[in-house]
Formats: structure tokens, C-alpha cells, sequence
């Protein structure tokens, strides 16, 4: 291990050891109660500054309802909630400054082209974006003298994102941005958020889509019934990467599970169809073993695939699961 | 007052190229803050555009006054009413500004009010850090604006047309009480919007309310025609202050009344 020698006031910094930053949103205990039905029941989240956060959930199971408490239009009825350091409930002009927020369903601002909606919310704020580079970022320059009114359904949630982006915030809360979009606006929309990430900026996702979540979190909370679910990152949320992998073929007719060779056979199990389904912790040998198999015996074992657990069959894994311990 | 039409109007239409014309574009890295004055003026101008882009609303607001006083004078103006013999189309014309005051800045406001609330606009603008007394200040601005715009208007077609004219000495007297009275009908626009629970609902709500209140408080019908105890009842309601000065104002030999304590009650109320 090769050593450098730091002299002097450098050596007192680097022996100060390297202090991790607060993270931009922090939730301990959180409940929200509507009477005697709780829609949010006890949750902790913690969200680091830079990432693009998701919370998905099922309609009706709690996140828009802890994203409007986030973004201080709601009390909570217990619990800890700093955003930025500050408590939500008590949000001055200060903090409203650096935060920007997407709501679910918004029109725009009637009779006004675009360039004036971003130049009427640039005034709003201290320190704004320049207005015809925020377009740029979201994609709409072309449009920037339409009137908003005039706008398609992806093309008015991308004027959302850019009202909100316009005040330079640190942390944007987007909440469902592309429900009710086309797949091809709904790529749009995709681009523009990992873009946010590019700026630095901290996002706070709600969706109920799992694929938004797949493609643009760095990390995911799942949310059901008020309950935080499960919780980490795409590739390890609920568990998934220790799940076995499943090996799927249709066998030729008159060839069963039985004529499979019998190391294979415990882990079978007969499929839709046709078909014969492996699950297995260790696909590659197996699939090794299964087409060796059928090498020399002559099997032909046509629509062969090897799938990892997708992250839709987790998430509704986890979502019904919870429906059954109720 | 024209020049501010005209203003109003070239800002609203987009220019040959089909570009609306420009404002001086906000640089990012300088902070700007703005004293919360400028800020209900940044408000009222978009306020401003945003009313004159609406065909709807400019209808309402700026043609229906113009066109009922057309009709009425023409209807019934040719008579003569009350002791002093004075021309019924000396009540109409300030009975019609003091409807077109209220229609800009009462009827106009909860309808636009209500819409803005149903499509999120106004929870978008409170996520950011604009307070809310500065978007009512601005919308209340650009209502009396467009009052003080629609009443002349209307005065200027009474004169022209039917030569009935307000004196130069209560000119001064006429303008504070068209803002006043904008004022007010701001504050009871807002209060009323509160209520609405659909920005349907609003358009007819509001209609309902405000048309037997123009009939019996002197709008529609001169004020010594209507009976004294419908009059007595109109004296409870904040349309009545605002047409008795409005028709004073027309008449030179009679004292200006201030629009009174009642529309003051009733905005605290």
C-alpha cells in the first residue's frame, strides 16, 4: 500500500474523516389517519441528495397522500418529517424556493403561451433557470410560442416539469408523471427525468408504474396499504436477485417431466401448454445439463428461455402477499 | 385609458411573424429578488394577457355591457322619469357602467377563480414561493384595471351616442368609486368562490345572483321606478351602493354619495 506524505493544515483536513451529507428527504414514523382509517400507517424514508427516488405503490395505498405531506399541503396526524432540513408544515418562501413539485393533474395556466407561463413562474423565484435553456431541457423549444391550451397530453406534463424546474430547485417531487401517456411520450417523459438526475437534482417519484420505476430509480420503496413493503434498489428490491432464475421449454409431444433426466426432474414442474418449467439458483449448469440432455437423445426443445424474475412478478409478489396476511 | 387598450390589446394579439411579442428573458445564474410589489405587478400583467386571450371572458365583460346598453337605451330610453324630467338614458348609461364594473370585477374573478382552482393551477402556484396575498392583490389589480378600461367604454359610448356626460369635476369622484367599488366586488368575488364548489356551477351561480340584484338596485330599471320597499331591500346589498353614486356622478346638480358604509360591511362580513 504506497503512502503519501501530507504536510502542514492539508494533514489536519484529511484527518478529518469525510462527513456524509444529510439526506435531502428523511421520514420516521409517519401516519396519516382519516378518521379511524389509516392512510398512511407508520412509514420511514430516507432519500439522498442526488438520486432519483421512487415510491410505487397500487392506486389507493398511500403515496400521493405522503407526497402532498412531502410537499407541505397535508399535516401528518404523527410522525417525523424533515424535507431539507425543514419540516414541511412549517415551509416558508425560503424553502419553497428550492423545491419544485409536478402535481398529479394539472391544466395549464389558461390563455397564456408557454414562454409566458415559464417567464410568470421564473418571477416567483430568486434565482430562476434561463427560460429558453428549460425548454430545451425538457424538448418543447419548438413550441415555446404555442399557447399552452394548445398543447398535447405529454407535451402539457412536460410544461409541468418545466414550471417546476424553472425556480432552479434542489429536490423536485414528481407525482404519477406519465399516467395517461403513449408509450412514445411516455419515452419523452423518461428522457427528461434522467436528465434531472444529469443536473444534480434529488427526485421523489410516485408511481404505480412498475417500469417507470425499473428504468429511472436509483432506488425503490414499495408501498401497500399504507405500509412500506419493500425497499432498495431495482436490481435487489424484494430480494429478487437471491430469487432462482426459471428455465422454460415446450417439450415435443409425448414427452413429459417423467422423460426428463431425473436430476432435472425435482426441479421441474409442468408448464402452460406444452411446456416444462426448471426453477433453478444455478441456470447456467442446468441449462448445460437440459440441452446435453436433449442433444443426444435428439429432443429438439424449441421456445428454450432462461428469465430472471421480472421486477412486476416481485412487486405484485409483495403487494398480494400483503392482501393475504390481512 | 385608450392607450391602455391598445396596449392591452397589441400584447394579446401574436405579431405578423406569429410570435407574441417578447419579454426580456430572465437570466439564470443572477439572483433576482423581488420586492413583493413588483411581484403584483409581474402578477397583474400576466393576469392582464390571460384575460384578453379569453374570447369568453372578453365578451362578457367588455361587449355584453355595451350591447345591453345599446338595447335598453334603444328599447326604452326615449321617456322621461321622475320629477326633474331627466332622460332615461341618463340612468342607463352610469346604471350600465356600474353593471359592467361588477361584471369585470365580480362575475369575471369567481368564474376564473373557480376554473383556476378545479384545474390546479392554484395549488401549482402555491407550491412555489409566491404568497397568496400577492396573486389576489394582482388578480384584484387586473380587475379594477379592466373595470376602469370597461367604464370608460361605456361613458365614452354614452356620450357619443347619447349625449349623456359625466361633468369634469366628477370625474375624479366616479373614478375612486369604480375602484372602490371594484374593490369590494373583488373581495365578495373571492368569498363567493369559496362556496362554488364547481367551476360549472360557477358561471350560472353567479349570473343568478347578480341579475335580480341589477334589477332592483337602479341598473336596469331607473332607481325612482322601483318601489320603496324593493328599494329597501336593495339598500342590503352591495350593488345599490355602487349605482347611486355611478348615476349621480351623471347628473350634475346632484351631491355624489360615497359608496357607503354597507359595501364596506359587507367584505368583512
Amino acid at each position: 500500500m504506497h503512502t503519501t506524505e501530507i504536510e502542514g493544515p492539508a494533514a489536519e483536513l484529511a484527518a478529518v474523516p469525510a462527513q456524509t451529507p444529510a439526506p435531502a428527504i428523511s421520514v420516521t414514523g409517519l401516519v396519516k389517519s382519516d378518521g379511524p382509517y389509516k392512510a398512511v400507517d407508520g412509514i420511514d424514508l430516507e432519500v439522498r441528495s442526488g438520486e432519483i427516488f421512487a415510491f410505487l405503490g397500487p392506486n389507493g395505498a398511500g403515496k400521493t397522500t405522503t407526497a402532498e405531506i412531502l410537499e407541505g399541503f397535508r399535516q401528518p396526524s404523527a410522525g417525523k418529517v424533515l424535507v431539507l432540513g425543514t419540516d414541511p408544515a412549517d415551509a416558508d418562501g425560503a424553502w419553497r424556493n428550492r423545491v419544485g413539485a409536478v402535481l398529479q393533474e394539472s391544466q395549464p395556466e389558461p390563455g397564456l403561451t408557454m414562454r409566458e407561463c415559464l417567464e410568470l413562474y421564473a418571477g416567483y423565484y430568486s434565482a430562476p433557470r434561463d427560460i429558453d435553456e428549460t425548454l430545451e431541457l425538457v424538448g418543447l423549444e419548438e413550441k415555446a410560442s404555442a399557447r399552452a391550451e394548445h398543447l398535447s397530453g405529454g407535451q402539457r406534463r412536460r410544461l409541468d416539469v418545466a414550471l417546476a424546474l424553472i425556480g432552479d430547485p434542489e429536490l423536485i417531487f414528481l407525482d404519477e408523471p406519465t399516467t395517461g401517456l403513449d408509450p412514445s411520450a411516455r419515452r419523452d417523459a423518461w428522457e427528461v427525468i434522467d436528465g434531472l438526475r444529469r443536473l444534480g437534482k434529488t427526485v421523489f417519484l410516485t408511481t404505480h408504474y412498475m417500469d417507470d420505476a425499473e428504468h429511472l430509480a436509483d432506488r425503490i420503496a414499495v408501498i401497500a396499504e399504507g405500509r412500506i413493503v419493500a425497499e432498495g434498489t431495482p436490481g435487489k428490491l424484494g430480494g429478487r436477485d437471491g430469487l432462482g432464475a426459471t428455465v422454460t421449454s415446450s417439450l415435443p409431444s409425448g414427452l413429459g417431466v417423467s422423460d426428463l433426466p431425473s436430476a432435472l426432474q425435482l426441479l421441474a414442474t409442468r408448464g402452460p401448454g406444452r411446456s416444462v418449467v426448471l426453477h433453478s439458483h444455478s441456470p447456467l449448469a442446468h441449462v448445460h445439463f437440459l440441452s446435453d440432455w436433449a442433444v443426444t437423445t435428439g429432443v429438439d426443445l424449441p421456445h428454450l428461455e432462461v428469465r430472471r424474475p421480472s421486477l412486476k412478478e416481485v412487486y405484485l409478489s409483495l403487494t398480494d402477499h400483503r392482501k393475504d396476511n390481512q | 385609458m385608450i392607450f391602455l387598450i391598445r396596449w392591452a390589446y397589441r400584447r394579446s394579439r401574436p405579431k405578423r411573424g406569429g410570435e407574441p411579442p417578447r419579454a426580456p428573458r430572465t437570466a439564470g445564474p443572477e439572483p433576482k429578488a423581488k420586492s413583493d410589489f413588483s411581484l403584483v405587478l409581474h402578477q397583474t400583467r400576466y393576469d392582464v394577457v390571460s384575460f384578453f386571450r379569453n374570447g369568453q371572458a372578453r365578451f362578457f365583460t367588455l361587449a355584453l355591457p355595451v350591447m345591453f346598453l345599446v338595447i335598453f337605451v334603444s328599447l326604452f330610453g326615449s321617456g322621461t322619469v321622475g320629477p326633474d324630467h331627466t332622460k332615461e338614458s341618463t340612468y342607463f348609461v352610469p346604471g350600465i357602467a356600474a353593471m359592467a364594473v361588477i361584471s369585470a370585477s365580480f362575475v369575471n374573478l369567481v368564474i376564473s377563480v373557480t376554473a383556476q382552482r378545479e384545474a390546479g393551477v392554484l395549488k401549482r402556484r402555491r407550491a412555489t414561493p409566491v404568497p397568496a396575498a400577492v396573486l389576489i392583490a394582482g388578480r384584484a389589480l387586473t380587475a379594477v384595471s379592466i373595470s376602469l378600461m370597461v367604464i370608460t367604454i361605456v361613458l365614452v359610448i354614452g356620450r357619443l351616442a347619447y349625449n349623456v356626460g359625466v361633468p369634469l369635476q366628477a370625474l375624479p369622484a366616479l373614478a375612486l368609486t369604480a375602484i372602490v367599488g371594484s374593490a369590494t366586488f373583488c373581495v365578495f368575488g373571492y368569498a363567493v368562490s369559496t362556496l362554488i364548489s364547481s367551476s360549472d356551477a360557477a358561471q350560472p351561480i353567479v349570473q343568478a345572483t347578480v341579475l335580480p340584484l341589477y334589477f332592483i338596485s337602479g341598473v336596469f330599471v331607473p332607481g325612482v321606478e322601483i318601489p320603496s320597499w324593493l328599494q329597501r331591500i336593495a339598500q342590503f346589498f352591495p350593488v345599490e351602493h355602487l349605482a347611486a353614486p355611478t348615476t349621480a356622478s351623471a347628473q350634475p346638480a346632484k351631491r355624489i354619495r360615497s359608496p357607503g358604509a354597507i359595501s364596506v360591511c359587507w367584505p368583512s362580513g
